[in-house]
């Protein structure tokens, strides 16, 4: 019977990679809400980036599979929709992870910044969708390299 | 009563995620491709929460699925545009507008729904809609204000499809809201985009009536429903 404190938690949570995006973690991507003991039994409130993301059922799987690895026996994960996930929730650790890895972090203006690959800020929009609900395809205009931007919603 | 309502809204989100998922390997450009698909799993994702609410409201022991995949076309309360076939890019993209602009209108006046589990959905699904809009509306412009053949097919995808706008706005107490106070913001709003896409709109008010009370559905919903629910009738214990 292991009493973690709910700090421990949350670090152990900073190492869950995302499975979508392993490059930041789910405590980075913001759709960890909240972690409390109830009595003896740990709730985890998760929030789903888009409704119909299939990364959602992953992610659940991936917290139960990492909490129990750490000896966590009675775990309650609940699902929460309201507030929404917004892209403000990523933390600033989590944006610079995901630029280093070749995808342009949300920004309020609606596009990326600049090219993650040659930071030029001559980059053009291809298409408002991409590999995934969160993404969209952009273009760099200087290295002619194309590039996921993630959303800011 | 809020289940019809609920079931409403649900049936809307499915019946045009799946015509938007039938393009997944055949749109004209794959950016085109993955943006339908895209948007066919957002609505897919709404159905889940609006028909997951439903069936848990109406305490029947029937899930988000069964209410999917076990329910005739006659038991569906989709709106009749949602159910109308692709047919090309065009009448897709058309469609898609149409159905975005009052999707939008309605989750924005649900988010302030007095029932706490509702206004979460519609704040949910709003920023997704918000995304949808803003792409179907600059598709249809750039279409619409495109090549000569690009703008006759988006006039004649316009004509096809006026004649089911009306039923958005058409209302009685299943609705989570009054959907004719929404019809002044449709027009505004679908006005200023066929402006710029130089489309004319259709003088006339006419509406084809009976999907979203199930009295009367086309016939292209039942033949939607057997290919979206063929495996799970046939194969009931299956699972992903």
């Amino acid at each position: 019977m292991t009493t973690a404190s709910v700090q421990d938690v949350w670090t152990w949570l900073a190492d869950v990679p995302d499975p979508e995006i392993p490059a930041i973690s789910l405590v980075d991507l913001g759709v960890i809400r909240d972690v409390k003991w109830q009595g003896d039994v740990l709730e985890v409130t998760v929030t789903p980036t888009y409704s119909g993301c299939p990364a959602t059922s992953i992610i659940n799987f991936e917290i139960e599979a990492a909490l129990r690895a750490r000896g966590i026996e009675n775990l309650s994960l609940k699902r929460q929709i309201a507030p929404p996930w917004t892209t403000d929730w990523m933390t600033d650790t989590g944006k610079a992870k995901l630029e280093r890895y070749g995808i342009a972090p949300p920004q309020a203006a609606g596009g990326p910044k600049r090219c993650p690959l040659c930071q030029s800020h001559q980059v053009e929009k291809i298409s408002q969708f991409g590999s995934t609900p969160c993404k969209a395809q952009w273009r760099c205009t200087n290295c002619l390299e194309p590039f996921d931007y993630f959303k800011c919603i | 009563m809020s289940v019809a309502g609920l079931i409403r809204m649900g049936d809307n989100t499915l019946v045009l995620g799946q015509r938007l998922s039938e393009w997944c390997g055949h749109a004209p450009a794959l950016e085109e491709d993955i943006a339908l698909a895209n948007m066919a799993l957002d609505l897919i994702g709404q159905t889940q929460l609006w028909l997951g609410l439903a069936a848990e409201r109406e305490g029947a022991g029937r899930t988000a699925d069964t209410l999917a995949y076990h329910r005739d076309a006659w038991d569906f309360r989709n709106l009749l545009l949602v159910e109308q076939p692709n047919r090309d890019f065009g009448v897709t993209m058309m469609r898609q507008f149409l159905f975005d602009t009052w999707h939008l209108d309605a989750l924005t006046a649900l988010t302030e729904h007095d029932d706490a589990e509702i206004a979460a959905i519609a704040q949910k699904s709003v920023k997704e809609a918000t995304y949808h809009r803003e792409r179907s509306s600059d598709t249809v412009i750039a279409l619409g204000d495109g090549t000569e053949e690009s703008h006759t097919r988006m006039q004649a995808a316009l004509d096809r499809l006026w004649p089911y706008v009306g039923e958005m706005f058409s209302t009685d107490t299943d609705d989570l809201i009054d959907m004719s106070g929404l019809r002044p913001a449709f027009y505004a709003y679908t006005d200023t985009v066929f402006a710029e896409a130089t489309l004319t709109r259709p003088n006339t008010d006419f509406a084809h009536l009976g999907g979203k009370t199930g009295a009367r559905h086309t016939e292209h919903l039942g033949h939607m429903l057997a290919t979206m629910q063929v495996l799970p009738r046939n194969y009931p214990d299956a699972t992903w």
